[in-house]
């Protein structure tokens, strides 16, 4: 129910966004929202709406500050394997019928 | 890398998943904790995406054993209480439509569930969005309760659709809960081995990270906002044991793309107009003073608790089932318990039979625990001891 998912906004018709998520298409509204969006504009949703236009300078600062933390690159392992689509069919399953 | 990527017409760049990153991460709070020299360095975090990222992603197979995540009460659901629960119950026994969030169907109140009262002819529907609810009173002549539950990033949305055109059969049953009340209550409670709290990057891009600039200074704890991407949640972590290596306890935004210090005030606008704060219970805890939303005295009219008599004591002639009285639900939301603590864990509570709601809630720490392997952190102590570093 907490879950936010990042989208891309591909039409605006007055209050609702029809935003793609990794491929998947949905209706979100933006009443709450509190920058103007525009078709392209990063979104983060929230059960139906939108609640912040992601700023694509702050996606890069968000990175600086985790560059600041690597000082030292040790050996990889693979730990971030699952998609963020399992998410989104999360947030249909957390919500409708288990 | 990523950076390269941002230009592009994908979302994938927001994934924050290199491996090396998070390796690196690792390998800084390491020495951060090799630094402070003792352990366990405990610290909460309180929000059940935070979870379910951390077991999902296995972050707690990576992270140094000195360093002690759990989380608090970060599930909207499994702090419903009782009372709350009982009223949509009563509402639904009564003849009234309830639509409420999937994650609400099985958590009992005092005696039985939304789900209990489905299977006995009430009509209860599920909804993704109270968008869903206003439109399934539309189409309805019934009266319709929206039964409103889960923290300020959902009851903002609540509040717009109240703020929009209602039809006139809706009501709205509020259960919202406030998180940055609850931190104080979890701070001062005389059990507490919570050292720092990492909060969650949602519910902040609401209120803004400037939001526990009291709290800190009331505590002399330190609160870093993190996201819910792997890399989010290990930077978070990486700061926030920093900051108490430095004995440093102030606000750090970890969440910059998301969370400003002010948050968004076109949702706290909407979120204050419509519900004022209230002393309440949180299932498990203990009554958290303004840890409430209910409806203004201006909304009176679409106030389920106002517009229709709920006969909640009409639930009390059945006993709660047996094995509640085992359940450490509220110990494990305090984050004085870990599901490995209960009797009842994986064995006679399970998704499918769950006895506490910390089992029903896809955000409730045993329901995760569980879905992604047991035991992680006692996993992990094993990995850790004999594992490489």
């Amino acid at each position: 129910m907490c879950l936010g998912v990042p989208g891309r906004i591909v039409i605006v018709e007055g209050q609702i966004a029809t935003v793609d998520f990794w491929g998947i298409q949905r209706q979100v509204r933006l009443e709450l929202v509190d920058q103007p969006v525009a078709p392209g504009d990063y979104i983060l949703n929230h059960v139906g709406f939108a609640i912040r236009r992601i700023p694509e300078e702050d996606i890069e600062g968000t990175l600086a500050l985790y560059e600041e933390l690597l000082r030292e690159p040790e050996q990889a392992g693979d730990l971030m394997g699952a998609d963020v689509r399992s998410e989104l069919d999360g947030t249909r399953g957390s919500t409708g019928e288990p | 890398m990523l950076t390269a990527e941002c230009g592009l017409l994908s979302v994938r760049e927001l994934k924050f998943r290199d491996p090396r990153r998070a390796v690196a991460l690792v390998g800084a709070m390491r020495r951060t904790l090799d630094a402070i020299g003792r352990a366990p360095v405990s610290v909460m975090h309180v929000c059940g995406s935070h979870e379910q990222a951390i077991a999902r992603f296995g972050l707690r197979s990576i992270l140094p054993p000195a360093l002690d995540v759990f989380m608090g009460p970060g599930c909207p659901v499994c702090v419903t209480d009782l009372p709350e629960v009982d009223e949509a119950v009563a509402l639904a026994k009564q003849g009234v439509r309830i639509a409420t969030y999937g994650d609400m169907l099985k958590v009992r109140g005092s005696s039985r569930s939304l789900a209990d009262a489905r299977a006995e002819g009430a009509a209860v529907d599920i909804v993704y969005s109270v968008s869903q609810a206003v439109e399934l009173a539309r189409r309805s002549r019934e009266e319709v309760v929206f039964f409103a539950t889960g923290f300020e990033t959902t009851a903002v949305a609540t509040a717009a659709v109240i703020l929009g055109e209602l039809p006139s059969n809706l009501t709205v049953l509020s259960a919202h809960k406030y998180i940055p009340p609850v931190m104080e209550i979890v701070a001062e409670m005389p059990d507490t081995r919570v050292e720092g709290f990492l909060a969650a990057g949602h519910a902040a891009t609401i209120t803004g990270w400037g939001i526990f600039e009291p709290f800190v200074a009331r505590h002399r704890l330190p609160v870093v906002v993190a996201g819910f991407e792997p890399l989010d949640i290990l930077a978070g972590l990486a700061r926030l044991v920093e900051l108490v290596r430095d004995g440093e306890p102030r606000v750090v935004n970890m969440f910059p793309r998301c969370v400003t210090k002010a948050g968004n005030l076109r949702a706290q606008e909407q979120l204050w107009r419509v519900f004022r704060p209230a002393g309440g219970n949180w299932r498990g805890i203990a009554h958290v003073p303004n840890g409430n939303l209910r409806l203004r005295d201006e909304w009176a009219h679409i106030d389920a608790r106002r517009r229709h008599r709920i006969d909640v004591a009409s639930l009390w002639d059945e006993a709660p089932p047996a094995l509640v009285q085992h359940c450490i639900c509220g110990d494990i939301m305090a984050g004085i318990a870990s599901p490995a603590h209960c009797r009842l864990f994986g064995k006679e509570c399970g998704p499918d039979a769950p006895v506490g709601a910390c089992m029903v809630s896809s955000e409730g720490t045993c329901r995760i625990w569980l879905q992604y392997g047991g035991r992680p952190e006692a996993a992990l102590r094993e990995s850790a001891t004999g594992g490489s570093s």
